[in-house]
């Protein structure tokens, strides 16, 4: 039986604003199951992004939804939760949105350690505006505003959120659809800031300028650039060479910000 | 049983006034000469069950701001220039969003860093006109420590009334002077509480005008979901670009300021009636105003102080009623006109309007006020 994903979809607001071959409507799936997964109810989940392609998800689903403004999703959320800890709080956004304009927040999130879960879905451009590079787009590739390649080194959004304090980071890719929502729950059961970072694809702004023919091929790319992070363990560093590792890639338990808050109001009444 | 009696910081003040308002969430980021207000809220707020929260930045803070109103508590900000200008676009969205908060801005000598500890009165304008597009703007302009207090009840009950971000912004010399304080009993001021929607879940848009021009706000987590967006919207907060919606939605904004200027605004004359010479002034200055004004007075120049408790909306049709009877104004004040050019802007050249503007860190004395009342023929 096809699984229900109208049941989460808002009424009236399909179609979405994506264009053909773009993956974020894959996650935008995955992430309906994952939800279901974990049995959150709509009137007690935020979903909150920043601005961007991939920020108009929250619109389509029914839930308390937030659209923030550039890169502000993170803060925005903060506060959310801080006045509700037991909301559930999930953040979808971009690359260029979450590490360059929202890199602050972002960081800062991560090392609070606040139960939220991010989903970045890196496509290695700024689409909506056109297809200018961003801090995910690998050195040497083309962009509107990079047209002799592209001269900054990227940034790895998933080593960013481990250093930065998350305890709970994933990779998936758009192409790997069936553990999207599996990575994505398991997000949202950690407690803690989790991040989820989905190598999506942007055919219209990135794909046709950097020798991509069909969104075939950025999907073949996404497969042959990846390997399992357990697979990995048995491959030699030469066979590794060029390759970007997914699944579950860290976790650890420590203590999660509002609970910690919470300790900080006993406190406080305690010496009253 | 005796009120409780204090003597306070100006900023001090605001946070004890944002706490008799019924905040319960403060999101700020550390910057002089403001971090009083930060402090105190610290140290109160989780005694009484409330959230404090330091951003990791300016306009982080300010998001935090929003996202903590939205999930349905009163919500407080302290920053002072130029953390005021790095929260503008949130301002702004705080504006087209309809989303409850208030900003106390301790006025310092400016752009830029300027001057960190030194007193100023040149954010005024940005507080108007600081975010991008039309939108609203309430700002109010204590000048005591009590008036502090008060002033950021009554910011509260505004915000909250009217669902939209409004400013508190003492200079920095009533933010940092000390003076006696008389708190008042719960239930002396009012308290005003955002209006919760009377509809089942299913039925709330966060924008429905048919309860007029602010509609009620529902908090995420109350049971009710809907969408929020920083992007024009209709009624039921989804994005539009329909031009007649867009339209109206962008009027409406503006028009629950404008409609409702006459609550919002508030002022004090001084010796008016008979008066020759009207001094504009207002917080730290309006207080050397005051006994330029008594001195004239004793010289046998009828001088009057007008003094604006609200800055936006200014009292524009108040000053020009007082222009037909007056042959000056003076508009002392810590900036290099923007005062004067308000004033200016309403009083369609019925008298002239001499300036005292300094921006040297130092107030304005009262000896040269008079000096100026004394040039007016």
């Amino acid at each position: 039986m096809a699984y229900d994903y109208e049941k989460y979809i808002r009424p009236g607001k399909l179609p979405h604003i994506w264009c053909p071959g773009c993956g974020h409507g894959i996650v935008m799936k995955g992430l309906i199951r994952a939800i279901d997964t974990c049995g959150l109810k709509k009137e007690e989940t935020a979903i909150v992004s920043g601005i961007g392609c991939a920020s108009r998800l929250p619109g389509y689903l029914d839930f308390c939804t937030l659209h923030t403004a550039h890169g502000r999703a993170a803060a925005f959320a903060t506060g959310v939760k801080m006045v509700r800890p037991e909301m559930n709080v999930i953040l979808v956004g971009g690359d260029g949105d979450g590490t360059a304009i929202g890199g602050n927040h972002f960081i800062h999130a991560c090392r609070r350690n606040i139960d939220m879960t991010y989903i970045i879905m890196n496509n290695k451009i700024y689409g909506m505006t056109g297809g200018q590079f961003s801090p995910a787009t690998p050195t040497g590739d083309k962009a509107s505003t990079t047209p002799y390649g592209n001269p900054d080194p990227a940034f790895d959004i998933a080593k960013l959120a481990i250093g930065a304090g998350a305890t709970f980071v994933a990779r998936g890719t758009a192409f790997h659809a069936n553990q999207i929502d599996k990575l994505i729950a398991e997000a949202i059961q950690h407690k803690g800031f989790s991040v989820v970072e989905i190598l999506d694809d942007c055919p219209t702004t990135y794909g046709r300028r950097n020798k991509f023919k069909s969104v075939i091929e950025m999907m073949n790319y996404l497969k042959e650039s990846t390997v399992p992070v357990k697979a990995a363990e048995k491959m030699s560093p030469e066979q590794l060479k060029g390759k970007v590792l997914t699944g579950v890639l860290y976790k650890e338990d420590k203590p999660e910000y509002t609970e910690e808050y919470a300790k900080v109001i006993a406190r406080a009444q305690a010496a009253k | 049983m005796a009120k409780k009696v204090a003597f306070l910081q100006g900023n001090e003040a605001a946070a004890h006034g944002a706490l008799y308002a019924g905040c319960k969430f403060f999101a700020g980021y550390p910057i002089t000469p403001s971090t009083e207000v930060a402090e105190v809220m610290s140290i109160e707020l989780p005694k009484i069950g409330g959230k404090f929260i330091q951003m990791e930045d300016e306009i982080g803070a300010m998001a935090a701001l929003l996202g903590g109103s939205l999930a349905g508590v009163k919500a407080l900000t302290s920053t002072s220039g130029p953390g005021l200008s790095l929260k503008q676009e949130l301002i702004g969205y705080g504006c087209i969003a309809e989303i409850p908060c208030v900003i106390v801005n301790v006025m310092r000598g400016g752009p830029s860093t300027g001057m960190p500890t030194g007193p100023s009165q040149s954010d005024i304008m940005c507080a108007k006109w600081g975010t991008h597009g039309d939108h609203p703007a309430i700002c109010l302009v204590p000048a005591s420590v009590q008036e502090v207090f008060e002033e950021t009840v009554r910011a509260f009950n505004l915000a909250e009334k009217y669902r939209t971000p409004v400013m508190i912004m003492p200079d920095e010399i009533v933010a940092h002077m000390r003076e006696r304080i008389v708190f008042p009993e719960p239930g002396e001021l009012e308290v005003i509480d955002r209006t919760a929607p009377s509809v089942t879940p299913d039925k709330y848009k966060p924008y429905d005008t048919s309860f007029g021009d602010v509609p009620p706000l529902a908090a995420f987590g109350s049971g009710y979901k809907f969408h929020v967006t920083g992007l024009n919207k209709m009624q039921d907060g989804f994005p539009t670009t329909k031009a007649e919606i867009v339209q109206a939605e962008e009027e409406r904004q503006v028009r629950k300021v404008e409609a409702n200027k006459a609550d919002i605004m508030k002022w004090e004359e001084y010796q008016i009636d008979d008066a020759d010479v009207v001094v504009v002034a207002y917080g730290s200055t309006s207080r050397s105003a005051r006994f330029a004004v008594d001195e004239a007075r004793r010289a046998g120049i009828k001088a009057g102080l007008f003094r604006p408790i609200t800055f936006w909306p200014f009292p524009e049709e108040r000053l020009l009623e007082i222009s037909k009877k007056v042959k000056g104004f003076i508009s002392p004040e810590m900036s290099l006109g923007m005062c004067a050019g308000v004033i200016k802007g309403c009083i369609e050249g019925n008298a002239p309007v001499l300036g005292i503007f300094r921006v040297d860190g130092e107030p304005v004395n009262p000896g040269q006020i008079l000096d100026k009342i004394k040039e007016v023929k």
